[in-house]
């Protein structure tokens, strides 16, 4: 009897198109134009792209779970909350200045924290993993807001100029964030985008998207599943709290709002509304989010409601994101002819 | 012609009396059965006999209500699927099991990255590691899927998904490699060339020992050295398949009597 050969081509087999620019491409292009904007654009853009910069970073992190690892996370504001207390907690309380040293420790009392609550948490998938990550938003926002003695409840505390590579910058506000600590926080960026580079394309990246893909499968090809998952939520809370030490520097406050579960609602907004299939996906996102919400901010009270249409609009029509359409539509063009 | 068994030495792994209880129902009772070094072992029987409890048992996924499982001289009751693959038993399932955005090179990578242990430094680069895809080409190479490196999985026909399902159990370089139903969803002519490709393929990676579950009586009969037989969660028989196949009894009780009655009406 012969035997026939299973090499006939399926006629549906798809090679995977590699992009020809990727994502990292994309995100140091970005971080590139960003260099050169104090040359052309207004102290007011830039302290725009302050709050752009610190939402980068948290997204880069918030990305690691939900796009590569597939949990999301509707607490990670709780991150950029942590982040940015212990930056007030430091200048303010104790006297410690050094940025470096801000980064730091925000770093790691962010992945402490990480590490206790992901113990608990990444053993939950989908629906139940969002309702626990949201829940410890809550009760840490609880804290902030009731204890006022330690965190000044809602009247938030103040986060002192840092000393930048432990120096001091005598000029004005405006003129400290939109010079050195503008390229401080970009060149951060970068380096943490290259960092989160890595990790994405490491062998460690690669056992999260087999997780994302197929848990029950990964189990039996070797995959430590709660392992990874929970050093996957520990980078990417070590990120949320370096993106919201940015954040406090900038507005000069730690607000209970930072950890607000609306605040996290806008985290996945942005990662929704960029794309968060592509690398660079939620970074873009970050950035039309905050442009958009500074311009109907601008024309409208009703801020609320237009950004909510557009979220509306964009799950309907948009599903993959910005970059994830605009992916597609290259991809498209260059399958047509 | 059945291939003549390697060696029959002491055995890989082995039940000694398994009983395993879902409340009051015995999905199996005092099941013991042995897979020595080098042989092909075939688990029949009609549905509901416990043939995938046993081999849940087997693989550690369950814990067995009574008994021992043992795997090279040790104790493997309940030690879950990563411990499983580390020492060197692994399994491939019954439906399609693949990770359908990643590309058939990203699927054995996963695989070939859990056995080198590449995965503890996170900065680790995938692409650069040359010992890591000179084995996931290798694996590809064995299991003929060698031009579909690049393609994603979920474009790909079902029988090489399967048999990207088998390659990544064979990229964790087994001794022993369960199947259950290894071909089951693919047409009658791809079972003989999967199972033909899988054959040789254990042969070259130097897995020493099969077992499968399987139907399909002809598949059973052209490669194993032996088929047990379960019956309603107990052993039936444990014989040699020409032995097997002589005995019409041993053939209604496994396959019951729908191929006669099925050729009455044709």
């Amino acid at each position: 009897m012969s035997t026939p050969s299973i090499d006939i081509p399926s006629e549906t087999a798809v090679r995977r198109i590699v992009p020809a620019i990727n994502g990292l491409w994309v995100l140091l292009g970005l971080i590139a134009i960003m260099a050169l904007l104090p040359m052309v654009a207004s102290p007011y853009a830039l302290m725009l792209m302050l709050p752009f910069i610190g939402y980068s970073i948290a997204l880069l992190g918030f990305n690691l779970l939900f796009g590569t690892t597939g949990l999301l996370s509707f607490g990670h504001a709780l991150f950029l909350g942590v982040g940015a207390y212990t930056a007030a907690a430091l200048t303010s309380k104790f006297g410690i200045l050094s940025f470096e040293l801000l980064l730091i420790t925000a770093a790691l009392v962010s992945g402490l924290v990480s590490l206790v609550i992901g113990v608990l948490c990444v053993r939950y998938t989908r629906i139940f993993f969002g309702m626990l990550t949201l829940a410890f938003g809550m009760l840490f926002h609880s804290f902030l807001f009731k204890f006022y003695g330690i965190t000044g409840g809602d009247q938030g505390m103040r986060v002192l100029r840092p000393l930048l590579l432990g120096m001091e910058w005598r000029g004005g506000k405006t003129a400290f964030l939109t010079g050195p600590f503008y390229y401080y926080a970009l060149i951060l960026f970068a380096l943490l985008g290259l960092a989160m580079w890595r990790i994405t394309q490491s062998p460690f990246g690669l056992h999260l998207r087999a997780i994302r893909e197929n848990d029950g499968k990964a189990a039996y090809v070797g995959v430590q599943i709660f392992r990874m998952r929970l050093i996957a939520f520990v980078i990417s809370a070590v990120y949320g709290g370096i993106g919201g030490t940015i954040l406090a520097v900038t507005t000069g406050l730690a607000d209970p709002e930072l950890a607000y579960w609306t605040h996290s609602g806008n985290l996945v907004f942005m990662a929704v509304l960029g794309g968060s299939g592509t690398f660079a996906g939620p970074a873009i996102g970050a950035l039309v989010f905050v442009l958009l919400q500074d311009f109907v901010m601008s024309v409208t009270q009703y801020w609320r409601f237009v950004m909510g249409s557009v979220l509306v609009l964009l799950v309907v029509f948009m599903p993959q994101g910005l970059s994830g359409t605009v992916e597609a539509l290259i991809n498209r063009r260059k399958g047509g002819q | 012609m059945q291939p003549a068994p390697l060696s029959s030495t002491a055995p890989m792994f082995e039940t000694i009396n398994v009983t395993k209880a879902f409340g009051a129902f015995k999905a199996l009772s005092d099941v013991s059965f042995s897979v020595s070094d080098g042989e092909f072992v075939s688990i029949v029987g009609p549905n509901g006999a416990g043939k995938t409890t046993l081999v849940n048992v087997v693989t550690g996924l369950l814990r067995p209500t009574v008994g021992e499982v043992r795997f090279m001289g040790q104790d493997i009751a309940g030690i879950g699927p990563v411990e499983l693959a580390r020492r060197g038993m692994s399994r491939a399932f019954q439906l399609v099991n693949i990770f359908p955005a990643l590309t058939v090179r990203e699927t054995l990578a996963v695989a070939v990255a859990s056995r080198l242990r590449r995965v503890g430094n996170p900065f680790r680069s995938l692409k650069r590691d040359g010992v890591l895809q000179a084995d996931v080409e290798r694996v590809a190479e064995v299991l003929g899927l060698r031009a579909r490196l690049e393609t994603v999985a979920a474009t790909l026909s079902q029988g090489e998904k399967k048999l990207l399902d088998i390659a990544s159990a064979f990229a964790l370089n087994p001794s022993v490699i369960l199947l259950d139903e290894p071909t089951s969803g693919v047409s009658s002519g791809d079972k003989h060339a999967i199972m033909g490709v899988l054959v040789t393929a254990a042969k070259a990676a130097g897995v020493r020992a099969i077992v499968q579950v399987e139907h399909d009586m002809d598949l059973v009969e052209r490669y194993s050295h032996r088929i047990v037989a379960l019956q309603e969660g107990a052993v039936l028989a444990d014989m040699p398949p020409d032995a097997f196949f002589k005995d019409p009894a041993m053939i209604s009780a496994v396959v019951g009597t729908r191929p006669q009655t099925l050729r009455k009406t044709h």
